[in-house]
């Protein structure tokens, strides 16, 4: 087990180099470059600004360049941001967008499970039809529309809750529940499923003929080998909610990192696409890795060599 | 399950089990289960709209209804207007065929993408699964590093950095989303076949048809590939919902489809500006897309349920 954790986190390097040297083409692919305004600097400034960054240089210099200072822990500067580095950018923001994630991601499994366990244990009736309502309307509805409709409803009509920003918890509860619409249908869904498909097992049956209460029965034997298959989806909603994040952050004007990925992109600054798509390839190579361990450890049967 | 026999009471003969094909028995299930069963039937009507939706709509999707527009004092008409039933944009334009338009673009979306995934993901699943040895190593190696890509963001940055390029203006900027899409969903695919193919490649079945001299190819067209379609099947249609929202998403932020033509995701960006004084803009197209998603999951859930061997036939 051990070797098989050293084994994988060494192979996140190699993953994580091809990552940031496919994303460095692409992104010195598109048209255009970080100096570009809607009334163009005069040539000369261009150029001194491209020495000053070393952006005259050649691509593979620049991206040496990258890679050195990013073992040192130094994301470089941002282009449009220039009094800023991108390690100020992505510190000031990064717990923001932690802690949005983290807050949907905790939403998502204290009301997903519980809703996909009452649906499966009280199968085709109310509260199973319920909860597939509750199902078919999460994953139907991206986190945008959702943002949309709650501040219609919770900011602007009902004047309850703020319709923008990260101050105080009054303003968590909007983004986090827009976040979190996708991930409790999707737990939900597996969960039923998975409960559905233990109801069924020998072991269950055994357990009912043994005399135990159906309490004991559901807490002990049910749940316990329901959740472990339920694992194998918070590694893909975790990542979800990595990269998903950023479209929240957009429309609720949260100061997170998220929303600098798609101005970055758009103003091409290099740095700052650089360093997001790192942090997130990070963050997702280590949620698989995390969730991996989690399911040998709670499911005896797996066995990683 | 189905070869267990009670023979515990007395000795009455069994009755012989009435033969059904595994196609059959996969249907019959899916037919019991009404919420894919509703599933199938709306992706079904979706894919009619899709196809002569935009021919029969009333108004084409880039029309103007200057003079109504004008008659209601330049702002958006409401639903149920004379002429418009789902009412207009701030432009005039008649929602109810833009939504139609929308249609083709997200089920075309579902498809060619899907398609794209099945031509990449397949051949090299196959190919890792079926070779395996240093082949395998590489092409799994090249599939991790492309499943470990922040997908979004991916296909955020190859959509922007093509976008004024031939293929980014191709298709209203449609080819550009298959290609960005495809590119980023086809590694589930190939992880799911690879699997296949490795554990029929051990079958006694093929085993069987190796002994008679059977070429490799066709062992990996007649016997491998038919038999791993089910989870195929299941994929590709549970892949389906992640590629239109991938889409909307897309148009949503502005780097998807272009304007004028306009998916659900851009309808429902265009709406957002407008939806406290006219909600009828975002509610139609998220509700179609609504529609849409959950149609595909749970016809998907649907097929996974139908077409697993372990739960056939179940009494």
């Amino acid at each position: 087990m051990t070797g098989y954790v050293i084994r994988r986190l060494l192979w996140i390097i190699p993953v994580l180099f091809a990552i940031s040297l496919i994303t460095f083409v692409l992104m010195h692919a598109v048209p255009g470059g970080p100096w570009d305004r809607e009334k163009p600097l005069p040539r000369s400034v261009v150029e001194r600004l491209n020495a000053e960054y070393g952006l005259s240089d050649p691509l593979p210099v620049q991206y040496l360049r990258w890679a050195g200072s990013l073992l040192t822990g130094d994301l470089g500067p941002s282009y449009r941001y220039r009094d800023r580095t991108v390690n100020d950018i992505v510190g000031d923001g990064l717990a923001t967008t932690v802690q949005l994630g983290v807050m949907a991601f905790a939403l998502a499994v204290i009301i997903g499970i519980p809703l996909g366990m009452i649906a499966a244990l009280r199968h085709n009736g109310l509260p199973d039809y319920a909860a597939t309502l509750i199902s078919i309307a999460g994953i139907g509805t991206p986190s945008f529309v959702l943002a949309m409709l709650l501040v219609v409803v919770f900011s602007v009509t009902l004047r309850w809750l703020p319709t923008h920003g990260w101050e105080g918890p009054s303003s968590y509860i909007l983004p986090t529940v827009a976040l979190a619409g996708y991930p409790i249908a999707q737990i939900a869904r597996y969960t039923r499923a998975s409960m559905l498909e233990v109801t069924r097992k020998d072991y269950i049956r055994t357990a009912h003929s043994k005399g135990l209460r159906e309490r004991t029965v559901v807490a002990v034997h049910m749940t316990r080998n329901a959740l472990i298959p339920v694992l194998t989806i918070l590694g893909p909603i975790l990542a979800y909610l990595v990269t998903g994040s950023f479209i929240v952050e957009l429309i609720f004007s949260i100061p997170g990192i998220g929303r600098y990925y798609v101005s970055g992109i758009g103003e091409r600054d290099y740095g700052l696409i650089m360093a997001m798509t790192m942090l997130y390839a990070v963050a997702i190579a280590v949620i698989n890795l995390v969730v991996d361990i989690l399911y040998a450890y709670v499911d005896p049967r797996i066995r990683y060599s | 399950m189905v070869t267990q026999s009670p023979t515990l009471g007395g000795p009455t003969a069994l009755a012989p089990r009435p033969v059904i094909s595994p196609r059959r028995d996969a249907f019959r299930r899916l037919r019991r289960n009404r919420l894919a069963l509703m599933g199938g039937v709306i992706v079904v009507i979706l894919l009619v709209i899709a196809v002569f939706g935009p021919a029969l709509a009333p108004w084409h999707y880039r029309v103007q209804d200057l003079e109504a527009l004008r008659a209601n004092g330049n702002r958006p008409l409401p639903p149920l207007s004379p002429g418009h039933l789902l009412g207009t944009d701030q432009l005039g334009r008649d929602l109810f065929s833009r939504l139609l338009d929308g249609a083709q673009i997200s089920m075309s979306v579902a498809i060619v993408v899907q398609l794209v995934v099945l031509a990449i993901g397949v051949p090299i699943g196959a190919a890792a699964g079926w070779f395996g040895g240093r082949l395998d190593n590489y092409l799994m190696r090249f599939t991790d590093v492309v499943y470990a890509f922040p997908d979004l963001l991916f296909i955020i940055l190859l959509s922007v950095v093509f976008q004024a390029t031939p293929i980014g203006e191709a298709m209203d900027g449609l080819l550009l989303i298959f290609i960005a899409i495809g590119l980023t969903a086809w590694v589930t695919m190939a992880r799911l076949v690879r699997g296949q193919v490795l554990s029929l490649k051990e079958s006694e079945f093929v085993e069987a048809a190796r002994a008679i001299g059977v070429s490799d190819r066709k062992i990996v067209t007649r016997h491998l590939l038919p038999n791993a379609i089910g989870p195929v099947i299941v994929a590709v249609t549970l892949g389906i919902p992640s590629a239109i929202l991938a889409e909307a998403t897309l148009s949503f932020i502005g780097i998807g489809i272009q304007s004028p033509r306009a998916s659900w995701g851009s309808l429902i960006d265009d709406g957002s500006r407008w939806i406290q004084s006219e909600p009828h803009l975002v509610i139609f197209p998220s509700l179609a897309l609504a529609i849409a998603l959950a149609s595909y999951t749970f016809l998907g859930d649907g097929l996974r349920d139908a077409l697993d061997p372990k739960l056939r036939s179940r009494q």
